[in-house]
């Protein structure tokens, strides 16, 4: 039986969590974009759009996750699309990610005082406008802290798509402890790269909603 | 090429959703009440406890909150036995919960901890309570009453997260909608009933939920 | 003819009609205080014609602008009618140069360079250009009001509306808004304006208005309104405030 040392183990999965990272970053940006449409759906003042983007963002914040993955892994290809797990695994969590961020900027821009809508309204800007200069770049402001948390969720995430057979860091894990045996130390590796990747992303937004709370001054 | 959906093939398994269900069901009343559990106790440790405590709290608490659940479970699972503890799936599968509701419950109750004015310290003091008796009496109720929503919303997830748990073949619902496709080859149809099953659970849980809140907070009752 | 001319407006929020049926002309550079309780429904109204809120009957037009709940309608009568309101609403994230600048470019498509020669010209008419680039939380309520002013100001509006404008600043601060105002209506600009401030209604306005009850229960010149009211409910008004 052949020898694995540790670093043997350590550098599998550290090729591995390449994936993860990859994956992680294009979801985001991918969900970021998605939100964006979402967001203007959510606020738009269309009623029926309102409810649709209510309808897209409580589908897939009042179901797991794992299911969304398993819809759409089966579920494209019934629709003739042949995907990749790896494929499904970003189409999944690109609209997980969507409905979340959508979520949280909604958040943002509710807080915007009604105030700032009207004097904008009363100024004759469209709300297009109005969205574009007063609005959003008040709440993108406060918005920030909690989306830099929510990439957290995004890559703990990616770990779900192993289970459709995407090899990133938590399948590699499974598949080293197949080979080695030595379940403990992979898995708490695992756990650490996993740690090291999140914790300065919790940390840091932790540090800009302080710095948030602090600060009165805009510039 | 249009799919035609066929959940009559699904029919037979009627009995196999519903242990299912039923398993998930437990995971998350044993684990979601043990989590929660724990969530006060550290909780109550970072904000009061002694000043020991706290990192190895801190520590505890960003571990988890920074890795995934998935990671977690194979850890407790497949990693511990190596060092001498071995469980049942369903005991590692409540064990992953409780650990991991317990640290992410801990930070919301805390933030209702942290928000009980000074004052009702200071008056529990001056009635001869302990620290730990004001904290039972007077704090911990109304902090609780204050983060109710939060950590609602926080063991639905937790509840979504149990899907993984089918992977150490602990028998709950993911666990059915995978044996069942297994079995009649309809992945999609059997994947949509079991994520609206969970859609229903969450709704229910939500209802639970809110009851309790009535039962534990009944000065609430009358404001709303 | 009349610049303003508001037609048996109703207005109900839910089954609450705070708006019984107004009719008011305004002719151009006229000054016109409107009065009342709160809850008369004189704010309301005020909204209504700068189409924050939509009317549920009757017709608002601003030299030749209907008012109309399609964007086009609303944008082409706000073009025509500037608002100030209790709150200021100055936009945080903005100086209060580019507070003045910034609906002329957006909306008109004004170059950045007229803009911001037309945003001196409006800071100065209200005193303030010296804080061109100074933040709205670097400014006091007055100060603040006055940038507001500017800002509605910089779109050359036809009327302003001013919706309490003073309600919201300490005592001190009130008047150099006041003065800010008088000196607009001296200049001609048609102001519409519910207030509280009733010496300076007197002073100013060449008609006040007083609401009651969704109604526009009494009108006229200051004099007579103020000296000799003719309802029972005027007179109680006046003798409180």
């Amino acid at each position: 039986m052949t020898q694995f040392t540790t670093w043997d183990i350590v550098s599998n999965l550290l090729l591995a969590a390449r994936w993860t990272v990859l994956l992680s970053i294009l979801a985001f940006i991918g969900g970021g974009v998605v939100g964006l449409v979402v967001l203007y759906c959510r606020i738009a003042r269309k009623v029926w759009l309102q409810r649709a983007a209510n309808l897209y963002i409580e589908l897939f914040q009042g179901t797991p996750l794992l299911m969304q993955l398993f819809l759409i892994f089966f579920g494209l290809p019934l629709m003739g699309l042949d995907v990749s797990p790896w494929a499904a695994a970003f189409v999944s969590l690109t609209l997980w990610t969507s409905a979340f961020l959508a979520e949280i900027w909604r958040g943002c821009v509710e807080s915007i005082p009604k105030g700032q809508w009207e004097a904008s309204s009363s100024l004759a800007m469209s709300f297009f406008e109005q969205l574009r200069y007063v609005v959003l770049p008040q709440a993108l402001r406060i918005a920030v802290p909690p989306t830099v948390g929510f990439s957290v969720q995004v890559v703990k995430g990616t770990a779900l798509t192993s289970i459709i057979g995407f090899v990133e860091l938590s399948k590699a894990s499974t598949i080293i402890t197949n080979a080695t045996f030595e379940p403990f130390t992979v898995y708490g590796f695992a756990a650490l790269i996993y740690f090291v990747l999140c914790w300065p992303l919790s940390k840091s937004s932790q540090l800009l909603e302080r710095k948030l709370n602090v600060a009165h001054h805009h510039h | 090429m249009a799919y035609s959906f066929d959940f009559s093939s699904l029919a037979d398994y009627g009995p196999v959703l519903a242990k299912g269900v039923a398993i998930t069901v437990e995971l998350i009343v044993v684990g979601g009440a043990l989590g929660v559990g724990l969530g006060i106790a550290c909780a109550w440790a970072k904000a009061l406890g002694p000043r020991w405590l706290r990192p190895i709290v801190s520590a505890y608490v960003e571990l988890i909150r920074n890795t995934p659940f998935l990671i977690q479970l194979f850890f407790i699972f497949f990693g511990l036995p190596a060092i001498g503890v071995g469980l049942t799936e369903m005991q590692a599968a409540i064990l992953a919960m409780v650990i991991n509701l317990g640290a992410y419950a801990c930070e919301i109750i805390r933030a209702g901890i942290e928000a009980t004015p000074r004052g009702q310290f200071e008056a529990g003091a001056s009635l001869a309570m302990s620290p730990i008796q004001t904290f039972r009496h007077v704090v911990l109720v109304p902090a609780l009453q204050k983060i109710w929503p939060a950590l609602t919303s926080q063991i639905v997830i937790v509840m979504f997260g149990s899907a993984v748990c089918s992977q150490i073949s602990v028998e709950e619902l993911t666990f059915a909608a995978n044996f069942i496709q297994s079995r009649t080859f309809r992945a999609f149809e059997s994947y949509i009933v079991a994520t609206v099953l969970y859609l229903l659970l969450a709704v229910l849980l939500r209802q639970v939920m809110r009851g309790l809140g009535l039962f534990l907070f009944p000065r609430r009752r009358k404001t709303t | 003819m009349s610049l303003i001319t508001i037609t048996e407006v109703r207005k109900s929020f839910g089954q609450n009609e705070v708006l019984k049926g107004i009719n008011l002309d305004v002719a151009a550079g006229e000054v016109i205080a409107i009065i009342g309780k709160s809850g008369s429904g004189k704010s309301t109204l005020l909204r209504c014609i700068n189409g924050l809120e939509t009317i549920n009957h009757g017709s608002i037009t601003v030299a030749g602008a209907q008012l109309a709940p399609d964007e086009v309608h609303l944008r082409a009568l706000r073009l025509k009618v500037g608002m100030i309101f209790q709150g200021f609403n100055l936009f945080p994230h903005l100086t209060a140069g580019r507070n003045v600048m910034l609906s002329p470019m957006v909306v008109k498509k004004v170059s950045q360079k007229e803009a911001e020669a037309e945003a001196r010209v409006r800071l100065e008419q209200v005193g303030l250009a010296h804080k061109f680039d100074a933040y709205p939380d670097e400014l006091s309520g007055g100060q603040q009001q006055r940038v507001a002013i500017a800002r509605a100001l910089a779109m050359k509006p036809l009327a302003l509306l001013c919706d309490e404008i003073t309600s919201a600043l300490d005592p001190e601060l009130v008047n150099e808004v006041l003065a800010v105002v008088k000196k607009l209506a001296e200049e001609g600009m048609t102001l519409l304006m519910v207030t509280h401030e009733m010496r300076f209604a007197r002073e100013v306005c060449d008609r006040v208005v007083f609401m009651h009850q969704g109604r526009v229960h009494e009108i006229g010149p200051p004099e007579e309104v103020f000296a000799n009211p003719q309802t029972a409910e005027l007179r109680q008004f006046l003798g409180q405030s």
